[in-house]
């Protein structure tokens, strides 16, 4: 018997948005970062193309953070003391972006300032050929104030600025656009609100190949179903043709996984969630390995263990010869 | 694929006789389409048009049962490719592989400790659903033993692996009185499988190399009197599975395809180059239905099932937290006592920025049937009564000396009605935004 395989015929197809850029397009970046550009769902390359990997990230900070799992403070080690070294060994991890945050103080506890922000950025595009994203700490007025300067200092090099949401954008936006970056727009998990918002910030001008679409997800365990979901729809209204849906899109397993219990704490929690270092790094993978089966097509990472195994499985999902 | 209530009226006979007690034959139709009529009812029914209906009828992909000396599993019965668009109903089933080449001491051993394997996630008991036995040794006397061997040390069901005749036979006598999956028939050895199946009423793999020798052994299955398949499409790493999987899924509950309708079986241990727990979050993610795991390592086995767990949530019943009053960071009657409700994406939200805090406090999760503060709010399901009666009901008095409680900054509007409800309470309007709770404590409580 002979079965027809069915296949979709899709319409649409993701944007292609490239992050970074080299000396030829007035950046310094030893490498630039494509991703989207897919017509079908994740892998399915018998009834679609699938131009770009889904790219991993490794999540730094401007400072070593106080609330970090020891099992990531142990792994990036001293690497930890400064951005510039940090980014260093992420890109020795085999990241294909450094996500910078920056925090909301210094180590001694003082309000961070543009000037240490400008200061951090210049020194991790000095350490690393790497496209860089930037984003605040996630207070709305400190993210302003700090990543206008970092779009300044940054001017050129295509990095992404984050976190454009639905209360606060406009400034980011401005920034992205004075001084060619791109942008990330992060709603709650609702495919409504992501298709709004990417819609508002365009309204400002700025290209749609220059907006990241981040539809916010949950740890395994803490929510992953709704980002799970919330993904596959804006994925399949992209690929119907749904014009605002079809940014390529970014999520944050990296931060989510490691603030669950499940990862920081290793004692006091019953015996039947097994060793905690194993748990640990398999909570940010199974969240992470999910999301690609998704529609990520840009992942933040923390651990580089994660990014090996997410990596190899990346490898092996596009391996279409084999 | 299910029928309209037109598309059955028009294999009915169209003659509105009313001997199935309906007015019209168009009124039967419908009500055959929701489910709420059967289709014997109407004794006019041609044989033909009962066929179409009855296969029209069927689930695209079939249930299957298998159960142990106490406890069982059902996979199949899916009629989605996304769970946004119902739900994914039969988790698939998780087996641990044992092998009767391996010390019977130590097996018995493992097989105790897997069988024992439980963790507690948001209330619900997640485990291994059972084990299969492989026949590695290629010895009917051994492979027997092991499998009674398993059987006495754990009530779940089993998949016996056999990949002879002779040695499913034994497998099957050890297992008697049990419904296993017996594993599998293949283009040589389907008769003998198909009629030791049969015999013993138990549900058979069909093991093929690819989709059209596949649906040729089923259908020939079919013939021969087994209804219960499973399929192993020997579908290998994450691509090619993927593919296959989807496939599979898509030809059954698009395509209608019924000779490939059934549950599939995976091994994503035994994929040279896999990582066994990511292939197996795969399977669990993209349409696998039994699936053979190689090693039992908790720290790996409760991820994976509460991903289960998450992927298999019906969409529109949100995972619900116990209602309940809730330490965090160890509180003293002195910590401050905060309300929420029993939505669980709400409850982690709130718990884990309290938790980030360092700060003690107690919240107090009410019953809003599982929704988020704003809607429960809207829906009247979260008001100054329910609060109130919660507060009450879990103890709140004994827990805080201070009689302050902390609502959601969104409803404060409810402030005024719990001081009525709670008198001798102080009501106090928390922050809107979980984020905000540790400035909000910072500046608000003192202890």
């Amino acid at each position: 018997m002979t079965v027809e395989i069915p296949k979709e015929k899709w319409s649409g197809q993701v944007r292609e948005v490239t992050i970074g850029a080299t000396a030829e397009d007035g950046g310094t970046r030893t490498q630039t970062l494509t991703i989207g550009g897919e017509t079908t769902l994740p892998f399915l390359h018998f009834e679609g193309s699938i131009p770009h990997r889904p790219a991993l990230a490794i999540e730094i900070r401007d400072r070593k953070p106080d609330d970090w799992s020891p099992i990531l403070l142990e792994t990036w080690g001293e690497a930890m003391e400064s951005p510039a070294a940090w980014a260093k060994a992420a890109e020795e991890a085999g990241a294909d972006l450094i996500y910078l945050v920056l925090s909301l103080t210094t180590a001694d506890g003082e309000e961070n300032t543009p000037e240490n922000a400008r200061r951090v950025v210049r020194e991790v595009l000095d350490a690393t050929g790497l496209p860089l994203a930037v984003a605040g700490p996630g207070q709305a007025d400190v993210d302003n104030e700090l990543i206008v300067p970092v779009a300044e200092e940054a001017e050129g090099e295509r990095i992404l600025l984050g976190i454009c949401e639905e209360g606060n954008y406009r400034t980011i936006v401005a920034a992205a656009l004075a001084n060619n970056h791109l942008v990330q727009s992060k709603t709650p998990m609702d495919v409504n609100l992501s298709k709004q918002l990417v819609i508002l910030i365009s309204d400002m001008g700025i290209p749609l190949e220059r907006i990241v679409m981040d539809p916010t997800t949950g740890a395994l365990g803490y929510g992953i179903e709704y980002g799970y979901s919330v993904m596959e729809r804006l994925r399949l209204a992209a690929l119907q043709g749904d014009s605002m849906t079809q940014q390529p899109m970014l999520v944050d397993p990296g931060a989510e996984a490691w603030k669950v219990k499940e990862s920081k704490v290793g004692e006091g929690v019953p015996e039947s969630w097994g060793d905690w270092q194993n748990r640990a790094l398999e909570w940010e993978a199974l969240t992470a390995s999910s999301l690609v089966q998704s529609g990520a097509d840009l992942l933040v990472l923390r651990h580089p263990d994660t990014l090996k195994r997410v990596k190899a499985m990346i490898d092996a999902l596009l391996a279409t010869t084999a | 694929m299910a029928l309209s209530g037109l598309e059955i009226y028009k294999l009915l006979p169209q003659t509105n006789c009313k001997d199935c007690d309906f007015p019209t034959c168009l009124a039967f139709a419908m009500k055959l389409a929701a489910k709420q009529v059967e289709l014997k009812d109407c004794p006019h029914i041609s044989d033909e048009a009962a066929e179409k209906l009855a296969s029209a009828s069927a689930p695209p992909i079939r249930l299957i049962k298998l159960g142990g000396v106490d406890g069982k599993v059902e996979v199949g019965n899916e009629t989605v490719l996304y769970r946004h668009e119902k739900t994914f109903f039969h988790r698939p089933g998780l087996f641990l592989r044992v092998r009767d080449d391996e010390d019977l001491e130590a097996l018995k051993a493992k097989v105790a400790e897997a069988d024992a394997f439980s963790v507690d996630y948001v209330g619900i008991d997640l485990y291994l659903d059972g084990f299969a036995v492989e026949a590695a040794s290629g010895n009917a006397d051994s492979f027997k033993k092991t499998v009674a061997a398993v059987i006495a040390g754990s009530k779940k069901p089993l998949i016996l692996i056999a990949p002879e005749p002779d040695l499913a036979k034994a497998g099957l006598e050890a297992a008697e009185g049990l419904r296993p999956l017996l594993y599998a028939a293949n283009a040589e050895n389907w008769e003998a499988m198909a009629d030791i199946a049969k015999n013993a009423d138990v549900p058979l793999v069909v093991h093929a190399e690819n989709l059209d020798d596949m649906a040729d052994l089923t259908k020939k299955l079919q013939d021969r009197g087994l209804e219960d398949l499973v399929l192993d499409p020997a579908a290998g790493g994450y691509l090619q599975s993927l593919h296959t999987f989807t496939t599979l899924r898509r030809l059954a509950v698009k395509s209608n395809f019924r000779p490939l309708g059934f549950p599939i079986i995976s091994f994503p241990g035994a994929q040279d180059g896999a990582d066994e727990s990511l292939l197996t979050a795969q399977h669990i993610a993209k349409y696998g239905g039994f699936i053979v795991i190689e090693k039992f390592e908790p720290a790996v086995l409760y991820p994976l099932l509460v991903l289960r767990q998450n992927i298999y949530t019906d969409p529109q019943k949100p995972i619900q937290v116990q209602p309940g009053i809730y330490e965090i960071n160890n509180p003293t009657d002195e910590s401050p006592l905060m309300v929420t409700t029993n939505f669980s994406i709400t409850y982690f939200a709130i718990a884990n920025e309290i938790e980030g805090t360092g700060r003690p406090g107690w919240l107090l999760v009410a019953d809003a049937e599982g929704m988020s503060v704003l809607t429960a709010w809207a829906a009247g399901k979260f008001d100054a009564e329910r609060i109130a009666k919660d507060a009450k009901a879990f103890g709140a008095e004994d827990k805080v000396s201070h009689k302050k409680i902390i609502l959601p900054g969104h409803v404060s509007v409810l402030s005024g009605e719990l001081e009525e409800e709670l008198p001798g309470w102080e009501i106090m309007v928390g922050p809107r935004e979980a984020v905000d709770i540790g400035s909000y404590l910072k500046a608000m409580w003192q202890a």
